[in-house]
């Protein structure tokens, strides 16, 4: 369980995220949706301390993450794997060094055990044929496939994806959609995904939070979030044509 | 006041560099690849500046020595302590920083604006520390080597135009190379240049770390890191200098 509390984020004097508080559950995808420019990233970022939050408390599970320091923090970011929107796999090193990299580090394996977990990972997104190539030699798709792959090597407790479909075709889509979902299940993790696609509201969204313009303007389950009187977030739902007929339909 | 700031903040990140590593063993690797980038790769700058500067140097101290009452072995001896005193260190300090420090700040600055860094950092890794110390101890360990190098090709250039031109004698040339020779300047200027290596590599670092946006901050950085470097490298001979030599 991943908890906010009245979190405030300014740059520049520019409130960014105004008085957000929510919870995100154990076992279950929980989606943060919003129109560009939100603050969808800027929220992802300050729950995992990538951005310092003004004021306001973040907890995981029973641990006030944002008053713990540096070293701490660090024993908790074991537990935590992030897809970033670009992807952000580093350079310099093949998918497969990529992926290996947090067990180089942190593990006490062999290097075949763990040569076999990566390739368990890759294999889940379905990237067997990449193994050796290098970040700039994949498309777009394979980047974020890799990059999940990476974040669920060392089997996270937290896993924070921040649009971890977006660029990529419809079906592609719904591959990671639901891969994201089986992993989320299966090995009970508490997701955070930013998304502003509506197939994937539709498709894994067990529960809702949306931002709009830095406020928390709408929480809610996948099934409330045609039959809400919220303006904004009616706006934002129905602007897909497909979403549009389905309501027409009901 | 912005530069205090950047001190601060520059000695804050030297801090983390130097905070406890992970894993000796990802690092051994990661220096020996560092070592290749930055250190073998610049050994063909090296020896073509050296190369011509040695010669540039015996030429006008040919031309500007040519006097009854001078020794010609005065040439060879002036173009040595050149060589050993500023031009390996400093100099080719100053020549690596363009080159070195430029690749190192546009290196770390996309890492930082394509957010590698703060995916290390999301891993658990001390992201300063392990895209940094590599590199530091890379370039401590290898620029004396480098300075070496340069210190001898420069020499056999004054001793190539001293021979291909006839403007001195060349036995004249190995005659002053040997003249009053002190083994302690040549380990004052492999000091120096590690100082300078430090200096290079740390500022350049510091330089991308802290890029902040698109791809025009990459190219800010490292202009910043080369200007900033150099500007380091001269205060600290200076007072190398001072330290060492008096
Ligand atoms: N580092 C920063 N410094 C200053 N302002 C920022 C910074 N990061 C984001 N912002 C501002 O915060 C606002 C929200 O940005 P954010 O990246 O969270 O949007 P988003 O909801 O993720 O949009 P998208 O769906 O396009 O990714 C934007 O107006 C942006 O200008
Ligand atoms: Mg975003």
């Amino acid at each position: 369980m991943i908890k906010a509390e009245n979190i405030i984020k300014s740059f520049e004097g520019r409130t960014i995220l105004n008085n957000i508080s929510t919870e995100f559950g154990t076992g279950q995808t929980n989606l943060i949706i919003g129109r560009s420019g939100s603050g969808k990233t800027v929220l992802l970022k300050s729950l995992v301390g990538l951005h310092e939050v003004d004021s306001g408390a973040i907890y995981y599970d029973d641990i006030c993450f944002s008053t713990l320091d540096f070293r701490t923090r660090k024993a908790i970011r074991k537990d935590v794997g992030m897809i970033f929107q670009g992807g952000a796999l580093l350079d310099a090193s093949t998918v497969v060094e990529n992926v290996k990299l947090p067990l180089d580090l942190f593990t006490e394996q062999s290097e075949e055990e763990k040569l076999e977990r990566v390739h368990y990972c890759l294999k889940r997104v379905n990237l067997e044929h990449a193994h050796h190539l290098y970040p700039s030699e994949l498309s777009g798709g394979m980047v974020k496939r890799a990059a999940i792959a990476r974040a669920i090597v060392m089997n996270p407790r937290y896993l924070f994806c921040d649009e971890p479909n977006s660029g990529l075709d419809p079906q592609t889509s719904i591959v990671i959609d639901n891969l994201i979902y089986d992993i989320t299940k299966e090995y009970n993790i508490t997701t955070i995904i930013n998304t502003h696609d509506m197939n994937s509201v539709m498709e894994i969204g067990e529960k809702i939070v949306f931002i709009h313009e830095g406020n928390k303007w709408w929480e809610g389950t996948k099934d409330d979030i045609f039959h809400t009187e919220n303006r904004e977030l009616d706006d934002f739902v129905f602007a897909s044509a497909m979403a549009k007929r389905a309501k027409i339909a009901r | 006041m912005k530069l205090f700031a950047s001190i601060g903040q520059y000695t804050l990140l030297m801090q983390k560099v130097f905070s406890r590593p992970e894993r000796r063993s990802i690092y051994y690797s990661r220096i020996m690849s560092e070592m290749e980038a930055l250190g073998l790769n610049s050994i063909g700058l090296t020896a073509i500046i050296s190369v011509f500067i040695g010669a540039v140097v015996t030429l006008q101290m040919a031309i500007t020595l040519e006097s009854p009452f001078i020794p010609q072995y005065m040439i060879g001896y002036a173009t040595r302590e050149v060589m050993i005193l500023e031009f390996s260190s400093t100099v080719v300090a100053l020549i690596l920083a363009g080159k070195v420090g430029s690749n190192i700040a546009s290196e770390i600055g996309t890492m930082r604006i394509t957010e590698q860094i703060d995916a290390l950092e999301i891993m658990g890794i001390n992201s300063a520390s392990y895209l940094i110390l590599p590199k530091i101890i890379a370039t401590v360990f290898f620029f004396p080597f480098l300075a070496i190098f340069s210190m001898l090709v420069g020499i056999a250039g004054g001793y190539g135009i001293a021979s291909a031109t006839g403007i001195m004698n060349p036995v004249d040339y190995i005659d002053g190379l040997m003249y009053c020779f002190y083994p302690d300047e040549i380990s004052y200027a492999l000091v120096k240049m590690a100082f300078f290596a430090f200096i290079v590599t740390s500022i350049s670092s510091y330089c991308g770390y802290y890029a902040k946006g698109t791809s025009l901050a990459v190219g800010k950085a490292s202009t910043q890191a080369v200007v900033s470097s150099s500007i380091a490298i001269m205060i600290c001979n200076l007072i190398l200098t001072q330290i060492l030599r008096t």
